[in-house]
């Protein structure tokens, strides 16, 4: 029992990203209303953009600013490593253009069956 | 032994009809449509001819299209075996070229340029099985073969074409995709290579009595092009198609491709050597004579003069089979040889069997009586033919049928030689009532009795061509035998 | 100039698109040829660039001269080179084709729809050539967020597809993204060539491990391999015509791709084969996929919906043949990647002309095509021999292989499944084929003038068809002087 809960608090941060996805994940599978399945798919890939941005922090490390003129007495490990925040901005960006695709996607599909739950669009299909 | 020389013949001799194909399609003009296809027919004839010195020779013609994979190319080799099968079978063409235009125009069928541009991408399919070097390339025109007849087999496009159709690919795409891919795949993976060899190539290949037996087995049974019972159904069915279609191709060409296809297995894959020493042959024997005795019986008791023909043609197919199975220079000689004649007989009968249907529209054999006083030629034509499938004097038949006795005794296979005789008997039993209708019983009442003017039949004169050739062949065999031992010379080394 | 090649493959694309789009705004006529001269430069391009790798060996290219590990680097050696020859042609030959499907169902948004074209193009062109595993992401999202609009660009149903193909492409990324998380903490690069350095050393880290089932599981769900391939069939089934024959021979062949570059190249064919005893697994299950893949084609009536099921098919002949492990199961399923794109462009091609001037893809009025549009249907022929495996379309060589690679491997369950599913394929076209050619009763002998459907649409149909004709006939040069070699030597 010790052994696990070390785990967990030490990796608080890891787990508490993977409980996100979940519940993203969750939304995506099991929700019937078609914007609830969008919002967990955004948290699912929130959850993941935070994940890449947790793994770039260092203990008792500052933000990835050199001052004009310090270079040389620059150590990387008083810095937070910027890689990933770099490439997550590119994914942030990758995210909310899905995420606007889907949600006009949504906007078709509610004037073209006039509901957005699932289950009803599917009836609908079913009987058309 | 004679040399390997490159040589582009075999290659047009394969092109030359799927050259013309083209112009056939887009011909407006009958007459033009036909006369190419008789270009063709006599180009093909001639270039398989000027082949024929180099093959009597010992020399082998070969021409490489392309390299596939690593030890296996699609290539072409003219060789005895393959000489002998496409002399046959590209002659027949010209007669039963001939025969389509009598035919086709006497019932003024539908889709004719169909027909003929398909006839000829046949015979172009034909003509790569004979002249092909190795496994991969025979198997690439067998393929290609089976999708050419498709739709000469279902020309009437009806519900019988349909399902005639759909059992036809069934059993014969069915099978060289399920059992001859993977066994040539097996022989590849063994000895790295295809091609026909003398000895075959699985001398070395470390595979058991029972993995050789189970690779035959998938070999004979997947070239269901030669309708070994009980893959044989589809040859029936698909006497639905016109005659001349069922002449050449049922009687001729696709079904000797299957026999030819095995019995280039059983000399050059897997080596009479081979099949000895694993004691193998017995079991062909016995496949091939339940054929054999199989299809003559169901023959007796057809009322269908096409069917009855499509179930003797099954039984006599097996002739080529059992030959071969006998493991021995007769019995290869004697297989080789029965293509030819039963090519020249089958054929022959068929033709009769569309003359009469042409002039009178009967098709059963009950219908025949008295048709003799009618049409004597053609019914004379379909005796010397029925001669020589039962293997009499003086027609070709007995030739063949000699051999195949020779050598069932020969290698003390007893069984080979009751067979043999039994479905002479069998034959003489199917075939002799058509002939003893037309001839000596009266017509049935209200018949017209004139003569038919078979001097101006196409479909007639076919038929009496080709049964004289029958009988041709027996009096002078020498060109059909030279070709026979040049065969077994290269492949059993005698 | 030629230097610059790995990038003009996807530059050039991406800049033919906001002319596109800005011709689309200003003069709607000139989209058409703009993106033709685009997708030509392109496809020259790529062939250019395979050619100087087949001569001079593997082409690497620093975006911004930045060197690796610190920069992108384009990386093009034997296996992207000819798959990005193919994705390119194939691209170029459906722009020219589909230019009157166009022209007839979106004469309003032209500019859109060739925009997303291209854009969807400068996607797949651009996962073929990177050699870095993030930029891997963001290409793959440019070709899969084009490929949801234009897939919901067709009415009626199509936008609930393209919505759920959303839901399923995105988790299937996501999950790439985090298995590429979990081995940028590992290693600290992003890099395919070093990570595959990297990685030599760690075989035995548990991260890893997760990290390439995680990654792996997320190609699998972009590729539709059964049976995460739900989205597939209503997705490519209800999109406009144009959008299905672009994106059904591209995309899910380019996610095939991805998974052989980071099976064999980045994880190493010893990894990816001898853990968890994964190979006999996925073979087995592929086995599986072929089988499922062939039952769900078999029972769909819509012709369009039987076409895109047989993706599934290929899809899992591809999977299986990398996870066999040796160097004839590998070789042929890359040389079914190429074979494919061509064989199911060559397909649906044909049967998006037919739709063009039938309308009703019913099996009742297909009665008589042959003799109305006789080349189209010809090319379907060619195109359903192929799929079958019928020599000497390219089709039977690359299953060949296959079969060859299940018999050494000793995976005798797949080669039934690879036998099984060939003759599956002929009954199903031999259906389609036989509705055209056999009629009711008097119609069938009736004179069916021909109807073709128009030269711009047949004319690059046959090039296909006589393609994969060529092409299987050059087989072995194909596979001896560019397949063979592109092999790691890992892989025995």
């Amino acid at each position: 029992m010790d052994r696990i809960l070390e785990v967990v608090i030490a990796k608080y941060n890891y787990w508490i990203y993977i409980v996100l996805m979940m519940i993203g994940l969750y939304g995506v599978i099991a929700k019937n209303n078609l914007v609830k399945k969008i919002v967990g798919m955004s948290i699912f890939q929130t959850a993941i953009i935070l994940f890449f941005i947790s793994m770039g922090m260092k203990k008792g490390a500052t933000i990835p600013i050199i001052i004009h003129g310090q270079e040389a007495s620059v150590r990387a490990s008083d810095y937070i490593n910027p890689l990933p925040h770099v490439l997550m901005l590119t994914a942030i960006v990758v995210a909310v253009s899905t995420l606007g695709v889907a949600l006009a996607l949504a906007v078709k599909v509610y004037k073209e069956f006039d509901t957005l739950e699932e289950d009803e669009i599917l009836e609908k299909i079913r009987k058309s | 032994m004679g040399t390997e020389v490159n040589s582009i013949l075999p290659l047009l001799a394969v092109m030359v009809s799927a050259a013309v194909v083209p112009i056939l399609a887009s011909s407006r003009s009958a007459n033009v449509r036909e006369a190419w296809t008789f270009v063709a027919a006599f180009g093909k004839v001639g270039i398989v001819l000027a082949m024929l010195p180099h093959v009597l020779r010992g020399d082998k013609l070969s021409f490489e299209i392309a390299p596939v994979f690593p030890g296996v190319s699609l290539a072409f080799r003219v060789d005895a075996m393959g000489e002998l099968f496409a002399l046959v079978s590209s002659f027949l063409w010209i007669v039963t070229s001939a025969y389509s235009i009598g035919y086709m125009r006497g019932l003024k069928e539908h889709g004719q340029t169909r027909y003929y541009s398909y006839f000829a991408l046949a015979m172009s399919s034909t003509m790569g099985v004979a002249f092909s070097a190795n496994l991969l390339t025979l198997y690439v025109f067998y393929e290609l073969l089976s999708f050419a007849t498709y739709p000469l087999v279902t020309h009437h496009q009806d519900e019988e074409g349909r399902s005639a159709g759909r059992r036809y690919l069934t059993y014969i795409v069915g099978g060289s995709i399920g059992l001859v891919l993977p066994a040539m795949l097996v022989c590849y993976g063994s000895s790295q290579t295809l091609d026909f060899t003398p000895g075959g190539i699985l001398a070395n290949s470390g595979l058991s009595r029972f993995e050789l037996g189970l690779l035959l087995f998938m070999f004979v049974f997947g070239f269901a092009k030669a309708a070994i019972m009980p893959f044989h159904s589809w040859l029936p069915a698909a006497m639905v198609a016109p005659t001349p279609v069922s002449a050449l191709l049922h009687a001729v060409a696709v079904v000797k491709v299957g026999v030819f296809s095995i019995l280039r297995v059983l000399v050059g894959i897997m080596g009479f050597e081979l099949l000895l020493g694993q004691a193998l042959g017995g079991i062909l024997i016995l496949v091939a004579s339940v054929t054999i005795v199989g299809a003559s019986l169901v023959a007796l008791c057809q009322d269908g003069l096409k069917k009855m023909l499509a179930y003797s043609t099954v039984g006599q197919l097996s002739y080529i089979v059992l030959g071969a199975s006998l493991l021995s220079e007769n019995g290869l000689s004697g297989g080789l040889i029965h293509i030819a004649t039963h090519a020249f007989g089958k054929i022959t009968l068929f033709f009769c069997a569309g003359a009469i249907y042409v002039a009178t529209g009967k098709q059963n054999i009950s219908e025949l009586n008295g048709i003799g006083r009618r049409m004597p030629l053609t019914m004379a034509s379909f005796l010397i033919a029925s001669m020589s499938i039962i293997g009499v004097p003086p027609t070709a038949g007995f030739l063949s049928k000699w051999l195949l006795i020779t050598a069932s005794v020969d290698s003390g296979r007893l069984e080979g030689l009751f067979v043999l005789l039994l479905s002479s008997l069998l034959s003489a039993g199917y075939l002799i009532p058509v002939v003893y209708r037309a001839f000596f019983l009266p017509q049935p009442e209200g018949e017209p009795t004139s003569v038919v003017a078979e001097w101006r039949s196409p479909c007639s004169i076919a038929a009496m061509v080709t049964s004289f050739g029958c009988l041709l062949m027996f009096l002078s065999p020498g060109l059909l035998l030279g070709l026979a031992r040049k065969a077994a010379e290269l492949y059993l080394g005698v | 100039m030629t230097s610059h090649l790995p990038a003009l493959v996807v530059t050039v694309p991406l800049l033919t698109a906001f002319a596109a789009f800005a011709a689309g705004w200003l003069r709607p006529k000139l989209c058409f040829p703009v993106g033709l001269t685009g997708l030509g430069i392109t496809a020259i391009s790529s062939i250019w660039l395979l050619a100087e790798v087949l001569e001079a060996g593997t082409v690497t290219y620093e975006l911004g001269r930045w060197p690796a590990p610190w920069g992108i680097v384009y990386v093009v050696d034997r296996l992207n080179g000819v798959v990005l020859a193919a994705i390119s042609l194939c691209a170029f030959i459906q722009w020219i084709s589909s230019r009157a499907s166009v022209k007839s169902q979106f004469s309003d948004r032209i500019g859109a729809f060739y925009g997303l074209e291209l854009l969807f193009v400068t996607g797949v062109m651009g996962i073929t050539v990177t050699g870095d595993a993030f930029n891997l992401y963001v290409l793959l999202e440019i070709a899969s967020i084009t490929a949801y609009a234009l897939i919901a660009m067709g009415g009626g149903r199509a936008p609930l597809s393209s919505l759920n193909y959303v839901f399923m492409g995105t988790i299937g990324a996501c999950f790439y993204l985090l298995g590429v998380g979990y081995l940028y903490i590992m290693t600290g690069s992003l890099n395919m060539a070093d990570l595959a350095s990297i990685l030599q050393g760690m075989r035995s880290s548990q991260a890893i491990l997760v990290a390439f089932v995680i990654i792996i599981v997320g190609v699998w769900l972009k590729m539709g391999f059964f049976p995460l391939h739900g989205w597939l069939p209503n997705a490519y089934t209800h999109a406009p015509w144009p959008a299905t024959t672009l994106i059904a021979p591209l995309m899910t062949k380019v996610m095939a791709y991805v998974m052989m570059r980071l099976v064999l190249f980045l994880f190493g064919p010893e990894y990816s084969f001898g853990v968890l005893g994964l190979k006999d697994v996925v073979v087995w299950w592929a086995s599986l996929a072929v089988v499922a893949g062939s039952v769900i084609a078999l029972s769909q009536k819509d012709l369009k919906r039987m076409i895109t099921c047989i993706i599934l098919i290929e899809i899992a002949y591809m999977v299986g043949g990398t996870f066999l492990g040796n160097r004839s199961g590998t070789t042929g399923a890359i040389f079914h990647l190429v074979n494919d794109v061509f064989m199911t462009l060559c397909v649906f091609l044909a049967v998006s002309s037919l739709a063009f001037r039938q309308r009703e893809l019913d099996m009742d009025t297909m009665e008589g095509l042959f003799s109305e549009m006789p080349f189209t249907m010809g090319a379907l022929v060619t195109g359903a021999l192929s799929i079958v495996g019928v020599p000497p379309t390219c089709g039977f060589f690359s299953k060949w292989l296959l079969l060859k690679g299940a018999l050494e491997a000793g995976h005798y369950e797949f080669m039934v499944a690879l036998i099984l599913s060939s003759l599956v394929c002929l009954v199903l076209f031999f259906r389609v084929f036989e509705a055209a050619y056999f009629g009711h009763g008097e119609r069938s002998h009736g004179h069916h003038r021909m109807r073709e459907a128009p030269l711009g649409m047949v004319v690059p149909l046959l090039v296909v068809a006589i393609g994969i004709v060529a092409l299987g006939l050059m087989s072995g040069e194909v596979i001896s002087s560019i397949i063979e070699p592109a092999l790691p030597r890992g892989v025995l």
